[in-house]
């Protein structure tokens, strides 16, 4: 009894919790990371010793601060992308930090401590040049922009303009840098290329020139890429040329100094442009008079310019990079020089004597996955005993960030690779050890009934070992409080969950760089840096085979294509473990225009990918004999198609038994009338439950279900508002039919194009109402199927009846993806990634061209929404309810296993991942199912059933006596 | 996790690697959906077919084209016969189960001089060679243009469209093409029917305020029942003596 009562407090404790479940949900089934790009520009928030910020600036078009200690985002500013808001210069003092965006067209401050905006000023126009903190008498007031042919000085406190001055002859010379030294002077220094340099020394109160000179230079054409102001305003410069330092004042002389490098014991490496480093850590004072000179890729020197004469303080050979960093008074120059193959050591020298600090190593480990270092960012404190401490954050060629402390501890790593996601693929995580174990069984060949039997039982065994070990972890945890219990997830202890609810995501991103992350917890299990990727390339990930095929390791192979010459390489991996396949994959010398993957297996399961050539030639991989068999068998029904943009060609290829291909269907869209954007076939995975629909009669209309439909749109060439439109061409990838060919009159691209089943769905702007309007097209075969067991587009003569519907759209969408699931019953709803950050989930319910305009009662038999044109964003309907996802380019879904639940990933800046159930959770107990209840009922009807037939007899053997 | 493929006779798996988004801005001062209005006369193109073999195109003349330009273009076909010889090789071609492919010229058809209409190139199109046979010839061609009046695809299909390997003893059944011929334009997709929609609301909230009925309050639909009610009440109250409530209560 007292257990009874025990239960049920139990169970009205379980409902109280079961109240907040929503909000317990967060971050359970979902989760987002947050990006910022590659860093251009870093600087450390040095004005509290206590700080621990990081500010970077970064070709994303992102500020943003991090924690040094833990590598979380403090706050981040996400600019407008492309050149509109590329951050030009950072401008770091004290509390703010000055950018100029956009090619010096804004200028703005920020508040470090809290990211908040302190002030925002629209510059005029002129290409930016330069810009750098004015200081006067020790304290920084101003900040000097450098444009094209005008100078301006503006107030650190609120932006204001102080002076804006034209420039000296800015149609001849280019004006490149700015330079101010804290005594009340500007200096604008230009140069007309390949013969003089003009300094020109404007007056900080109130922008008069006081001096205008030029000097003699033939061998210069770039100043910051040659020259550096340093100590007391001397500009010097180093020609590989001339094999020359040259040092110019800009206060008094009017003459270049020239200091052949040999005089100093020096030599430039060949092809290797020299270039300078000065160091200037306060506005208000001078640059130091020591400065960083850049021989070759690890020859880097600390010299020290003393009234005109240059000394060599320290000869940096090998060095990888090399930084200066100051902390109060001191500044130290942090050199990078390769140990051996696996770690690089860091060590302090200090920048007034070269000498090395003591016991200041620090030891990098070179990733093996990774790129090489790229830039040293460092950060100097004073210990107590006033001796120089420093932390690193080193950038990595792939983009990576690793915070190192003393004495090569790595405090966090960020893989801001991730931030520029262009592909991706989920797969299946492999079966546990035990259940490998059991595939492998039946999987081996058979060879005798006593060696079968032992195979069995030692299989046994270790199912019964690996349970004992389970029970024995169970119970080792239950000792442990909750909070302490953590399922960390390894590459090790990896395995397919019941439901296939987790799994790998392949993440191919711009830099090259390829991860694996779990798609439960979002941590990254492997990484994979691929070198010399092209800036431009196309990737395609396929796979090739899948975890399903044990004892065979799952197969991923990426192509990369280089745009311009169109030839391509392939990586062969193993999705799981991110390592590099045995299989050698073809060398391609011939650029590829198409790839397929066939649905043909070879021998050892991998499906067989072809790839076809500009000379039409088809080659395949993996090649053996057994695919080339295959191949030569089914060569008949193989057909391809490609598409020439530029010339508006489709055209459609079939494959013969020699592995070459002869074109079988051509369409040719002119050019000067539409080009095509974009064309769509349906995805190969997916599965439709139901050939039909039943209609409020009790008719079924036929759903039109070819898989080899392709969706081609088109935009006009005539961008004129009136004239523009798109074309929508859904034509058969097989036989070339065209079966349906709409224009959207007045209409205007981006075209968003989700194409599945037996539907289109497309977003455009509309010119004529300047809208969003989104349109549907549903293709149905009838009333009648043509031919109910196979599918041949060689055998489908009736065109499939056309039905099309358009709404209004409220916003503007960035992506869209329809949902997927196993077996195709769930209905689909589709993923819109708004530019807002939000991410939808309509469901295509609502864009279905059968909506009535006039309700009948068929049509509510049917459960048809009446019309409405206007589709209406819900705030129920977004998925990621407060977890922005910022500058949203694709939106990946695959299945899980419950049939009922799909997986999201949305990537762009950020990335993030969650589950979704368009038709509610049918197939799934909710989480407060109330297990108790149930099965109490069931033993007490039991019980009832049991006693009342037990009195039931007693009865009646009573009567029977009577 | 095996792929499952329900269609697997023509199987076809592609993925685009890159679409070409040049903005190419030419205008050669025609504009788009602007036809002309002048009826011409019309020209025509020859229709061509090959059936080989070994599956290379030998394309001879089938037919010749009539096309009549115009806002509503018109075609029409005249065609040859099969020659004995051309019959035999084509079930031959059907036996080995080769193509029938045809192939029409790029044409302009809004055009207004002989020189204008002609571009260079084919368009092609193909139907497997014993779906011919078994067809007795008799195909479905459609020519597809855009919106300014280039040809831009053609199509064919026979009918019944399946090959079914049943013997074509006539010879006869395989001398005349009985050719089914159309020309489509593109159709204007539709935008959001908002005129229809307001309208019909209009038309709601008009039954609304022509059915005074349905606006009013509560108690002025209902007031005879609830004064009806009422006076059932009373008379039910002033009917009985309130004795007799008292003495049934004891």
């Amino acid at each position: 009894m007292g257990k009874l009562i025990l239960l049920l407090l139990s169970l009205i404790a379980f409902c109280n919790i079961v109240a907040a479940v929503f909000e317990d949900q967060v971050g359970k089934f979902d989760w987002r990371q947050q990006y910022v790009g590659k860093v251009r520009f870093s600087h450390f928030d040095t004005h509290l010793q206590s700080s621990k910020k990081v500010l970077l600036a970064t070709e994303s078009n992102v500020f943003a601060a991090l924690n040094t200690r833990t590598g979380d985002l403090f706050w981040r500013h996400v600019d407008k992308t492309g050149p509109e808001g590329n951050i030009d210069a950072v401008l770091h003092h004290g509390q703010d930090a000055v950018l100029v965006v956009g090619n010096g067209r804004v200028l703005r401050s920020w508040d470090i401590s809290v990211g908040g905006l302190n002030w925002e000023i629209v510059l005029d126009s002129g290409s930016f040049q330069s810009a750098c903190l004015v200081g006067q008498q020790g304290t920084v007031k101003h900040a000097a922009v450098l444009k094209k042919s005008v100078i301006s000085l503006h107030y650190l406190s609120n932006g204001h303009q102080k002076w804006i001055e034209n420039l000296p002859e800015s149609e001849t010379v280019n004006y490149q840098a700015v330079h101010s030294g804290g005594n009340g002077q500007v200096y604008a220094l230009g140069v007309v290329p390949h013969s003089h340099i003009a300094i020109v020394a404007y007056s900080v109160e109130d922008g008069e020139i006081i001096k205008q000179i030029s000097v003699d230079a033939p061998w210069l054409s770039n100043i910051p890429a040659s020259c550096a102001v340093i100590g007391q305003g001397m500009l010097t410069c180093v020609d590989s040329t001339t094999m020359s330092l040259y040092t110019l004042d800009l206060y008094q002389q009017l003459q270049m100094t020239q200091i052949p490098l040999q005089a100093l014991g020096l030599e430039v490496d060949p092809d290797f442009h020299p270039y300078l480093v000065s160091h200037q850590p306060n506005p208000a004072r001078q640059p130091l008079s020591e400065f960083l000179l850049h021989l070759g890729p690890d020859h880097h020197l600390l010299l020290q310019l003393n009234n005109g004469q240059v000394v060599t303080l320290r000869d940096f050979k090998p060095a990888l990079l090399v930084a200066f960093a100051t902390t109060g008074e001191k500044t130290v120059a942090a050199v990078m020089s390769p140990k051996n193959k696996t770690a690089c050591s860091i060590n302090l020298f200090s920048a007034e004597t070269g000498r090395r600090l003591l016991d200041t190593t620090l030891i990098y480990t070179v990733d093996p996955t990774g790129g090489k270092p790229e830039r040293l960012h460092v950060q100097a404190f004073l210990k107590k005993d006033d001796s120089v401490g420093y932390r690193v954050m080193v950038q990595t060629e792939d983009h990576a960030l690793t915070f190192i402390q003393q004495p090569g501890r790595v405090m966090w790593t960020r893989e801001e690779a991730l931030s520029h996601v262009m592909t991706m693929e989920m797969v299946d995580l492999p079966l546990t050890g035990t259940q490998a174990e059991l595939e492998g069984e039946f999987g081996k060949k058979a060879d005798g009934l006593t060696s079968m039997v032992l195979k069995r039982l030692s299989s046994q065994l270790i199912m019964l070992q690996a349970w004992v070990a389970h029970l024995w972890k169970l119970f080792y945890d239950a000792r442990k409080p909750r909070s302490q219990v953590k399922n960390e997830v390894s590459i090790e202890n990896l395995s397919r969950d019941e439901f296939n609810l987790q799994k790998m995501m392949v993440m191919v991103t711009a830099s090259g760089k390829l991860f694996g992350i779990d798609s439960k917890t979002g941590s990254i299990l492997w990484k994979h840096y691929l070198e010399n990727i092209p800036d431009n390339a196309a990737f395609n990930l396929m796979v090739q085979r899948t975890t399903a095929h044990f004892p065979h390791p799952p197969q991923c192979t990426l192509l990369i294509k280089d745009k311009d010459s169109g030839l391509a390489t392939l990586h062969v991996f193993n999705p799981i473990f991110g390592r590099k396949s045995q299989v050698a994959p073809p060398v391609l010398s011939q650029p590829i225009l198409q790839s397929l993957l066939l649905p043909l297996m070879d021998q050892d399961y991998a499906k067989v990918l072809l790839l076809v050539d500009d000379q039409y030639k088809v080659s395949a991989f993996p090649s053996t004999k057994n695919v080339i068999q295959q191949l030569q068998e089914t060569a008949a029904s193989i057909f391809f198609y490609l598409v020439d943009s530029s010339q508006g060609r489709l055209s459609g290829y079939r494959l013969r038994t020699d592995l070459s291909t002869e074109q079988v269907w051509e369409v040719v869209i002119p050019t000067e009338v539409q080009k095509i954007v974009s064309v769509k076939g349906k995805r190969s995975n997916e599965h439709v439950h139901s050939q039909g629909r039943v209609m409020g009669d009790r008719s079924v209309l036929y759903k039109y279900l070819n898989p080899n439909l392709l969706a081609v749109v088109t935009e006009s060439t005539d961008l004129h508002q009136e004239r523009s439109f798109i074309g929508i061409l859904l034509i058969d990838g097989v036989t070339g039919r065209i079966f349906h060919e709409a224009v959207q009159r007045k209409a205007r691209g981006p075209v968003h194009v989700v194409h599945s089943e037996n539907w289109v769905v497309y977003e455009y702007w509309s010119t004529k109402s300047r809208r969003n309007e989104f349109s549907v097209i549903e293709l149905y075969e009838g009333m009648e199927l043509y031919n109910s067991t196979v599918f041949s587009s060689l055998d489908r003569p009736h065109a499939p009846q056309v039905l099309q519907q358009s709404y209004i759209f409220p916003s503007s969408i960035s992506t869209m993806e329809a949902t997927l699931t196993e077996k195709g019953i769930t209905s689909r709803h589709l993923l819109i990634g708004l530019p807002s950050g939000g991410i939808m989930s309509l469901p295509k319910m609502f864009l279905d061209p059968r909506r009535p305009e006039i309700v009948s009662e068929q049509s509510r038999e049917e459960n048809l929404i009446p019309y409405a044109p206007e589709l209406i964003i819900r705030t129920e309907w977004f998925i990621n309810y407060n977890q922005t996802v910022s500058r949203v380019r694709g939106i990946y879904t695959a299945p899980s296993g419950l049939e009922s639940t799909c997986l999201v990933v949305a990537y762009g800046l950020d990335i993030y991942q969650t589950r979704v159930y368009p038709s509610k959770q049918f197939d799934v107990l909710k989480d407060d199912y109330d297990y108790m209840l149930i099965s109490s009922v069931l033993f007490a009807l039991f019980f009832a059933t049991m006693i009342s037939k037990r009195l039931a007899e007693v009865k009646l053997l009573n009567r029977a006596w009577r | 996790m095996a792929r499952f493929l329900p269609f697997k006779v023509a199987v076809f798996f592609t993925v685009l690697f890159f679409m070409c988004t040049d903005f190419i801005c030419c205008n050669n001062g025609r504009r788009v959906g602007e036809s002309l209005e002048t009826e011409l006369s019309g020209f025509s193109v020859p229709l061509e077919h090959s059936f080989e073999l070994d599956d290379t195109g030998k394309f001879q003349v089938r037919g010749s084209l009539q096309l009549k330009p115009g806002r509503e273009p018109s075609v029409s076909l005249t065609q040859n016969q099969l020659s004995e010889e051309d019959r035999a090789k084509l079930k031959e071609v059907a036996a080995v189960d080769g193509l029938y492919r045809i192939r029409v010229p790029r044409v302009f058809l809004q055009a207004d001089r002989q020189t204008e209409w002609q571009m260079e190139g084919h368009l092609t199109a193909f139907v497997r060679a014993c779906a011919m046979v078994e067809s007795h010839l008799s195909d479905v061609i459609t020519l597809h243009t855009d919106v300014s009046g280039y040809l831009i695809g053609v199509s064919i299909v026979t009918i019944p469209g399946a090959c079914r390997g049943t013997e074509v003893e006539d010879e006869v059944d395989l001398e005349v093409f009985n050719t089914t011929l159309s020309i489509m334009a593109p159709v204007n997709a539709p935008g959001p029917e908002t005129a229809l929609f307001l309208e019909r609301m209009e038309q709601e909230t008009e039954k609304k305020g022509k059915n005074p009925q349905e606006q009013k309050s509560f108690f002025a639909k209902y007031w005879y029942l609830i004064l009806g009610g009422a006076i059932f009440l009373m008379i039910s109250n002033s009917a009985q003596p309130p004795a007799g409530g008292g003495r049934e209560q004891s």
